[in-house]
């Protein structure tokens, strides 16, 4: 017999079904009537675009790989066949290329929301430590995903990529060896790379992102002055301070949708290429695996941590320094909500020193990413040390500045006003 | 009949049971794992090759593949050998005492005649395919440029024996394959002394 919170049929379609499937409760659950405080700015966008940008690189991925053949004969033909004989097949690609760069551009706003507003803090810290698994995540698909169109830049990342788990010691070379399944970066690798690209991973992005959405709707948002809006209750039971998401954050979403879709055409059709910041040159030849490009740099999304492999030396005869110095640098974020010990979440409750640590974070990881970009020669080489330095000192000190430094005392109820 | 239960028998159970099945999750998950090492057919064409050197010219190169890599073969002037030792101060291993290469290899000159290198053309920092640069003051390397092989992605530099020189991110000497010489116009790549013979 269905349990106690299964409503009895009332005759209609709806009643009918949710009589069998919580359909209505579901979408109440975790979007009508979730209520999420008045006060989100701007700054609560990114995630429903992450959301959007998910969907959209799933939708066209499906269409690519209608046409996509993943052989290391084939796969850059069948890329240019894409590109100029299936119809309309040029949009979908460069609709899946741009949204591979505009889905890091959303995270990595998405997460310096969280690093504004405190959004990680305590009882959210499993929501970030969800969103930081999707992070990896993403870079991991986004990773296996460059190789596909076999192009020579494609060809080289992987390669400069796989061989940092060559430099591991004892199980290196094996290790490498059983990613590529062969002597070199070659079919094989590509095949498995695509099973990976279009299944495994998107499967996994798929359940994380309902995990983090999940937490999300069980602990509640956080807002831009990082109370806890739960204190201050209605006689209806939700917070005096909150809206239903529905109609409120639909029709915001839906601006800020509309607002991004602007920006991000006018990317896919005036310049796809962003000057070869998300499609790189050298990738419109075919891999050669006997010519390395003149320079190799990754696509933009992760040159912050490429900036720092390069500026550490090796030393002891091997340079496994650098990759476990760049493997730090994404372990240490997941243990942000430990780290951060100021009694206050928000930026705007915050003394002078988070808020230059935090600002000088974000430069030196702009500048950490601009490193990457470029040849690895000065002034370029002393910018990446100076900035992983600055990167690992602003994480490993947080629980002593975030002490020490002084704090405005957060109002009861949240900084909202009518417009 | 006891309607007790008993608490300590069930968990021993259930552990039993959950590590029964973990051992079976692991031997099902082998073949899985196994199926991403090279196949058959990836090692057959790892297979060694062949290369005729009978029309390479003093101070050229080669480059063959083997294993989807470049493999250099470089016949060096008596210059060019004799000009070897003076670098070892430059140099981060001129020994070769951490690099990769067969025991024979293990000389200043890397090679099982010294007339003749054979590398593998990958960078040991992240396996670029570094630039042949072999006149000594290059413009782009500097008057001091002893001559040798220079790797556009980070920097690193290799003498005329594929060593590494110091203070680049490349930890050790370009790696020497296995070879053999069949005749005196042919080496074989990825075969060792033995099989050569």
């Amino acid at each position: 017999m269905a349990n106690a919170n299964t409503p009895a049929e009332d005759g209609t379609l709806l009643g009918w079904i949710n009589a069998r499937f919580p359909l209505t409760r579901m979408w109440e659950e975790q979007w009508g009537k979730y209520y999420a405080p008045k006060n989100l700015n701007n700054w609560y966008l990114f995630g429903s675009l992450s959301l959007f940008v998910l969907v959209l690189q799933i939708v066209t991925g499906i269409f690519l790989t209608m046409n996509y053949k993943p052989s290391a004969a084939e796969a850059f033909g069948s890329v240019e066949y894409i590109m100029r004989d299936v119809e309309w097949g040029w949009l979908i690609r460069y609709l899946h290329s741009t949204g591979a760069s505009a889905f890091f551009l959303v995270v990595y706003l998405h997460m310096f929301r969280a690093m504004l507003y405190g959004s990680y803090r305590k009882p959210r810290e499993l929501l970030w430590i969800f969103g930081m698994v999707i992070y990896l995540v993403l870079m991991a698909e986004a990773f296996f995903g460059y190789l596909l169109p076999w192009g020579n830049m494609s060809y080289w990342g992987a390669q400069v990529i796989v061989s940092l788990f060559g430099t591991l010691p004892v199980i290196g070379a094996g290790l490498v060896e059983w990613i590529r399944g062969d002597f070199y970066i070659s079919d094989i690798t590509l095949n498995r790379f695509f099973a990976l690209h279009v299944i495994a991973l998107p499967l996994l992005l798929v359940f994380l992102v309902v995990a983090h959405l999940l937490a999300l709707h069980e602990v509640g948002s956080n807002n831009p002055d990082g109370i806890d809006v739960k204190k201050h209750k209605g006689p209806d039971g939700h917070p005096l301070d909150s809206i239903p998401s529905h109609p409120y954050y639909s029709v915001k979403d839906i601006m800020g949708l509309t607002a991004f879709l602007v920006l991000f055409c006018a990317v896919v059709f005036f310049a796809p290429t962003l000057g070869g910041l998300f499609l790189e040159a050298p990738n419109f030849e075919p891999a050669n695996p006997m010519q390395t490009p003149e320079h190799i740099a990754p696509v933009w999304y992760f040159t912050p941590f490429y900036a720092m492999l390069r500026a550490v030396p090796a030393f002891l005869g091997t340079q496994v320094w650098g990759v476990l110095v760049m493997g730090a640098a994404i372990v240490l974020l997941f243990f942000l909500p430990w780290l951060d010990r100021s009694p206050v979440r928000s930026i705007r409750y915050r003394g002078p020193i988070y808020k230059i640590a935090l600002a000088l974070f974000v430069i030196w990881f702009v500048v950490l990413g601009y490193c990457g970009l470029m040849p690895a020669v000065e002034p370029f080489k002393t910018l990446s040390v100076i900035g992983t330095i600055y990167y690992f000192a602003y994480l490993l000190l947080m629980p002593w500045f975030t002490r020490i430094d002084s704090h405005k005392p957060e109002p009861e109820r949240v900084t909202y006003h009518a417009h | 009949m006891t309607e007790q239960v008993d608490k300590g028998r069930r968990q021993l159970l259930t552990a039993a049971t959950a590590l029964t099945g973990a051992v079976g999750a692991a031997f099902a998950a082998a073949p899985f794992l196994a199926s991403w090492k090279p196949s058959a057919r990836a090692k057959a064409l790892g297979a060694p090759v062949e290369i005729d050197i009978s029309k390479l010219e003093t101070g050229s190169m080669l480059k063959v593949e083997w294993r989807g890599k470049p493999v250099w073969v470089v016949r060096r002037s008596q210059e060019m050998v004799g000009a070897l030792d003076a670098v070892d101060p430059l140099l981060a291993d001129p020994g070769s005492e951490s690099s990769e290469q067969p025991d024979f290899a293990r000389n200043p000159a890397r090679a099982l005649k010294p007339e003749y290198l054979v590398v593998l053309g990958v960078c040991t920092h992240l396996g670029c395919a570094p630039l042949s640069r072999f006149t000594p003051g290059d413009a782009e390397l500097g008057a001091d440029w002893p001559g040798g092989f220079y790797c556009p992605c980070h920097g690193s530099k290799f003498d005329l024996s594929g060593r590494v020189f110091k203070g680049v991110p490349a930890p050790t000497n370009l790696a020497v394959p296995p070879y053999a010489f069949v005749d005196d116009n042919h080496i074989l790549v990825g075969a060792d002394q033995s099989r050569a013979a």
